[in-house]
């Protein structure tokens, strides 16, 4: 073997490329999953990213879906048939459009459900308005999606920034850590970051705090602590989080390496951020949708079949699609049909729906978000936290009992939506 | 205002080390063989993964020493098994085996670990931070940079004081007369394969109690390790770890300048300039092979 490498002859141009080729390559392309197909079920698409920085999160939804669909399918299916998921990864918003094309035309399913980027939910929602299929986000908050992005065949059973912005706030108002406080903020560079911190600003200047600093941190940074020095000399009364995904732990971990004592709050979250920093890392106030610990009977089941079914607890990811595929499935049972136009209306008519909080939630006919109650929660001390999931403790529903549920939604010309 | 600079100067050049470890692995494995290890993230999301499954049984420091080796293992095993087929064959081969190999990787750890990311947070005893005037640095991260170090130095020895490392550098240049004289490279590929994947190893388990850890975190450290090899220029030992530096420091002067959003782009932006001006990169070698 003394000649091993005799033969290679390698041109520079060739291994600029190679080497260049490398540089750029970022993106690893996703297998698409499609079930095997049953004669006469009711098919719905489900479309969501499994890879990239918000996949893990997208794994949750379609764990949920399949528990969602056996669920039902187990208590007799829809009008009698059996329901079936259509599921495969979104990518990204040209993937996503693509895909969702393909599952109306060729699939003809009835309707499409899922997503957690902002900008795949708008190209997913365009096909969806020309083609008059139903198209239900479960994880899209940017408020422009139910304002000027707004159209009559989309649904949202995520709620918009501006319930978690509020929801936070209404915390952060009572430990008086907005008027008159300085704060630091750090906002993910892409629309979702860039919809929130427009959101998380104008409720700061309406409640007199202001910025010592705010800054775009790009999607793909995982080291901070640049910021964490700025972050300690700008001494801010409170560090605000408008970050995404896999940005939040790393923050979190670093933050908590680096001993800065600052308060910190967010305003976007989700609980399996908290669970990947850890109870070392975890800390501050953020928002949630839907959290695993919350005490009613709803929630107490789901979590119960949930965890039997994978092993641990569902985050809030996995309570958006499991709801907007019950709700889907109630619907259609309640309507004894599958047609678009038919559930449209029953949901816009304001139909109630089991969404396993306190209270009931309905769509919002001006904008068609779900209406329902949010939490806010606080990390625990590290000491006095029992296991690995339970890393908080929660504020309790979001708006109280006596109040109505909307005052947390966006309201006149924060966000106006025309429905075409 | 001046000393925050200062600080972002400093901290921008702590920065850059991170991507040492992974460049060298790259760098070696490129010029000795030609192959474009797109799967070397892979193993340093593998070195993380195996920290969080070792851990908790033989300690954080015996992961330190276990996943590296077991990692280096499986470099060898591929090397034997895969790159060595490649050698001689058009490096768009090796960019699609190797390319395969990342997603068949990644996809695994997937499969065993599940997609959502997992925990795992500084040992107590490391924790803490450091302060020098105004300068705060962690405990933990000045413990990585002396670890870094002394593999760099330990490389450079290898490379440049041992008959080994003759070979090795000879081999970069001239595998034919390298085997004229009667010496196999095979064991030294063997070698560097399982040095250099081994380094994206530690690489992992040092950086896995503070960077989150998830199945794609291989893709997020790859592409900056392949801008600082091109920065740094082929064949060269200090060109690449310069390049690192000066990436960090690049890096920490955007961000002292207050132009936090730009701070990724900007070391491709660097890439770039590097490449129209000194096509080689900063101090990379004539080498006959790829002429």
């Amino acid at each position: 073997m003394s000649d091993l490498l005799k033969t290679t002859r390698l041109s520079r141009r060739q291994a600029l490329v190679g080497l260049g080729a490398g540089a750029t390559t970022g993106l690893i392309a996703s297998p698409s999953l499609i079930l095997a197909q049953t004669p006469d079920a009711i098919r719905f698409g489900h479309l969501t990213p499994r890879t990239g920085f918000l996949g893990p999160l997208g794994e949750y939804g379609v764990m949920a879906v399949d528990l969602a669909v056996e669920e039902i399918n187990a208590a007799g299916g829809v009008n009698g048939r059996k329901l079936e998921a259509l599921k495969e990864d979104s990518v990204n918003p040209q993937t996503a459009s693509t895909k969702a094309e393909r599952m109306i035309e060729r699939d003809k399913v009835t309707c499409i459900l899922g997503e957690i980027s902002s900008a795949s939910c708008l190209t997913i929602s365009q096909v969806a308005a020309r083609n008059k299929t139903l198209f239900v986000n479960t994880g899209g908050n940017s408020d422009a999606l139910r304002g000027e992005s707004c159209n009559r065949y989309m649904f949202h059973v995520e709620h918009q920034n501006s319930m978690y912005v509020k929801s936070t706030g209404r915390s952060l108002m009572a430990q008086g850590l907005v008027k008159g406080k300085k704060w630091f903020s750090l906002t993910a560079d892409y629309a979702f970051g860039h919809d929130l911190s427009k959101v998380a600003k104008r409720f700061m200047e309406a409640n007199g705090g202001q910025f010592a600093a705010d800054k775009l941190v790009p999607t793909d940074a995982t080291d901070f602590s640049a910021l964490l020095l700025e972050i300690r000399a700008a001494k801010p009364d409170l560090v605000i989080s408008n970050l995404a995904g896999n940005q939040i732990t790393n923050f979190l971990k670093q933050y908590s390496e680096f001993g800065l004592t600052f308060p910190v709050a967010g305003f976007g979250f989700d609980t399996a951020l908290a669970w990947a920093a850890g109870k070392d890392n975890f800390g501050g106030i953020w928002p949630c949708v839907w959290h695993h610990l919350i005490d009613t009977p709803g929630t107490k089941a789901f979590v119960a079949a949930f965890t039997k079914k994978y092993g641990k607890p569902p985050e809030n990811q996995a309570w958006g699609d499991y709801m907007a595929v019950k709700i889907m499935a109630q619907s259609m049972n309640e309507l004894k049909s599958t047609e678009t136009a038919k559930i449209l209306a029953h949901w816009e008519k304001g139909a109630k729906f089991d969404v396993l909080k306190g209270r009931e939630g309905y769509f919002r006919a001006s904008d068609h978000q779900l209406i329902s109650e949010m939490y806010t929660i606080t990390a625990l001390p590290a000491a006095q936290v029992k296991n690995q999931w339970d890393l908080f403790t929660s504020s309790p529903a979001v708006p109280g009992p006596n109040e109505d549920m909307e005052v947390i939604a966006t309201s006149g010309d924060e966000a106006v939506c025309k429905m075409s | 205002m001046l000393t925050l600079f200062i600080q972002q100067v400093l901290n921008g050049l702590l920065d850059g080390v991170y991507y040492l470890l992974i460049a060298l692995g790259l760098s070696l494995i490129f010029s000795l063989g030609g192959i474009v290890n797109l799967a070397h993230g892979a193993f340093y999301a593998i070195g993380a993964y195996l920290t969080i499954v070792l851990a908790p049984h033989i300690g954080f420091g015996g992961a330190m020493v276990a996943s590296p080796l077991l990692v280096a293992l499986m470099g060898i095993i591929v090397e034997r098994g895969l790159f060595q087929r490649f050698y001689r064959s058009d490096p768009i081969l090796s960019l699609l085996l190797t390319f395969g190999l990342a997603m068949v990787a990644e996809q695994s750890l997937r499969m065993i670990f599940g997609a959502p990311p997992l925990s795992f947070s500084i040992p107590p005893a490391l924790r803490g931070q450091i302060f020098i005037g105004d300068f705060i640095y962690s405990r933990y991260r000045a413990m990585l940079l002396l670890i870094a170090a002394g593999c760099v130095l330990g490389l450079w020895f290898l490379l440049q004081r041992t008959a080994f490392g003759r070979v090795v550098r000879a081999g970069v240049q001239n595998p034919d007369m390298v085997g004229a004289l009667g010496i196999s490279l095979q064991p030294y590929m063997v070698a560097v394969a399982g040095i250099g994947i081994g380094l994206a190893g530690l690489a992992g388990v040092l950086l896995a109690p503070i960077y989150s850890i998830h199945p794609a975190m291989g893709q997020e450290i790859i592409t900056p390790a392949f801008v600082v090899v091109v920065i740094g220029g082929l064949g060269s030992f200090w060109g690449v770890v310069v390049a690192a530096l000066m990436v960090g420091l690049v890096k920490g002067i955007t961000i002292g300048l207050g132009f936090t959003q730009w701070s990724t782009a900007v070391i491709y932006l660097m890439m770039l300039l590097v490449l129209l001006f000194r096509p080689r990169g900063l101090f990379g070698e004539r080498i006959q092979r790829f002429e």
